[in-house]
């Protein structure tokens, strides 16, 4: 099986563990860690930065019924969960779970609209402050340029593209910014299928020079 | 986070792991780190949630929110809530902790992680107004008879974490502070903090190792 090589930056894991960033770009995050491991395994370790936090706060004082609330909250709902609760999104094919809940089903169920030169796209739906959208590029075609003003997240989940002399395959991340002049270029043989997260607002570019610079490397 | 379903009944493994969890509490070997006065102890909380599951203790309950409940309500406010979103988010969120106690693995977490985890997710979804999606599950979570060794070894590495955290200067652990309070458009990023989290990472990695083995 094909070893992950390029992978979301820690400031972006980071982002993902403190919920900083944008709904799209938690999609992309969410889903390259349902791909890869060593990025579950940081994720944890950036979590329980955020339980050592929390543990260590100095607490509220709460309102004289706040127990009594809760006590109320738990008494009222079931104390088992219902088994008609919402199951857990599944995998579809290259979809990974959380990818596969906001397409709502597999490959079969994207919503494609041509974008020219072959390509098509299916913008998915979240917050706006930046845009999430999945990509089919026929082999040999480039990725049109969607857009790219601040952060851009671009994972692979078929196929593979190259960039720059890097070849990214299923798994794979790349991160680019403003400053990175990039044409990405599906590879000959087979569509490549990614999933593409632009910042749609200027104001959260003004975050990425601090973003980019992590305050804990691991 | 996780999907594994598990019986509510106590079972004897269960009761197992907790006694054997406050005997290691007492063991030299484990040389638990002096944690501040805010942390009293992975291992009491550990218990408490596993009475939670295995009791309904209400007890239990009431320890744990004690300890947590005022500084989750000190977390969404920090976090933009006014007082009143936070007190209402802030019981929604110990609630939750009485109904996925089942859930809770503490080979994967310690209980004030959990606890993070549960309130960010609130916190993302009554204040920021977004959804929050989460990688795929994988088919880890409560089994039968967790890992002790596992489990005593990431709360030594919590414990561990906490005392650093807890050592930082003043201008480096508000930052990170800061930044887990959902504020980094504000948030100078320090360079290097020196917290002990290669540690946790490479034992969860090896846990998630252990696992792909498992279900070759």
């Amino acid at each position: 099986m094909y070893r992950i090589r390029h992978h979301p930056t820690d400031a972006l894991l980071i982002g993902y563990a403190t919920g900083a960033l944008p709904e799209a770009f938690d999609l992309v995050v969410a889903t390259h860690i349902s791909m890869c491991d060593d990025c579950r395994a940081k994720l944890a370790a950036y979590e329980a930065l955020g339980g050592a936090v929390l543990d260590e706060a100095e607490g509220v004082a709460l309102s004289d019924d706040c127990l009594a609330a809760t006590l109320r909250l738990i008494s009222d709902s079931p104390s088992e969960p219902a088994p008609s609760a919402a199951p857990r999104p599944r995998r579809r094919g290259i979809f990974p779970a959380p990818l596969a809940d906001y397409v709502g089903g597999g490959e079969e169920a994207v919503k494609w609209r041509p974008a020219g030169m072959g390509v098509r796209q299916a913008i998915l739906p979240t917050a706006k402050d930046a845009r999430v959208r999945l990509l089919s590029i026929p082999p040999g075609a480039a990725i049109p340029d969607h857009g790219h003003r601040g952060l851009e997240l671009t994972l692979v989940l078929k196929g593979a593209f190259r960039d720059d002399g890097v070849i990214y395959r299923p798994g794979d991340v790349e991160v680019a910014d403003e400053t990175t002049e990039h044409t990405p270029v599906a590879e000959p043989g087979e569509t490549c299928i990614c999933l593409a997260a632009t910042d749609a607002r200027l104001k959260f570019s003004g975050l990425l020079p601090r973003l980019a610079q992590p305050f804990v490397g691991i | 986070m996780l999907t594994a379903t598990h019986s509510f009944e106590e079972t004897d493994a269960s009761a197992v792991v907790s006694s054997a969890l406050w005997q290691a509490d007492a063991q030299p070997l484990l040389r638990r780190v002096a944690v501040s006065d805010a942390g009293t102890g992975e291992a009491k909380w550990i218990e408490a949630v596993e009475r939670i599951r295995t009791r309904r203790d209400q007890e239990a309950f009431v320890a744990l929110f004690r300890h947590f409940a005022p500084r989750v309500k000190a977390y969404l406010m920090k976090s933009g809530a006014g007082e009143t979103l936070a007190e209402e988010c802030t019981q929604e969120v110990m609630a939750t902790l009485w109904q996925k106690a089942h859930l809770f693995d503490p080979a994967r977490a310690s209980v004030a992680t959990w606890v993070f985890t549960i309130a960010r997710n609130r916190r993302i979804d009554a204040l920021r107004r977004q959804r929050r999606p989460e990688p795929e599950d994988l088919p880890w979570g409560p089994e039968p008879e967790p890992d002790q060794a596992e489990a005593l070894a990431l709360q030594q590495e919590s414990d561990r974490l906490g005392a650093a955290l807890a050592r930082l200067p003043e201008k480096q652990r508000e930052l990170v502070e800061r930044a887990f309070y959902g504020d980094l458009s504000h948030t100078e990023i320090a360079a290097e903090t020196g917290l002990p989290l290669g540690t946790i990472k490479s034992r969860i990695r090896l846990a998630l190792e252990r696992l792909r083995q498992e279900m070759k």
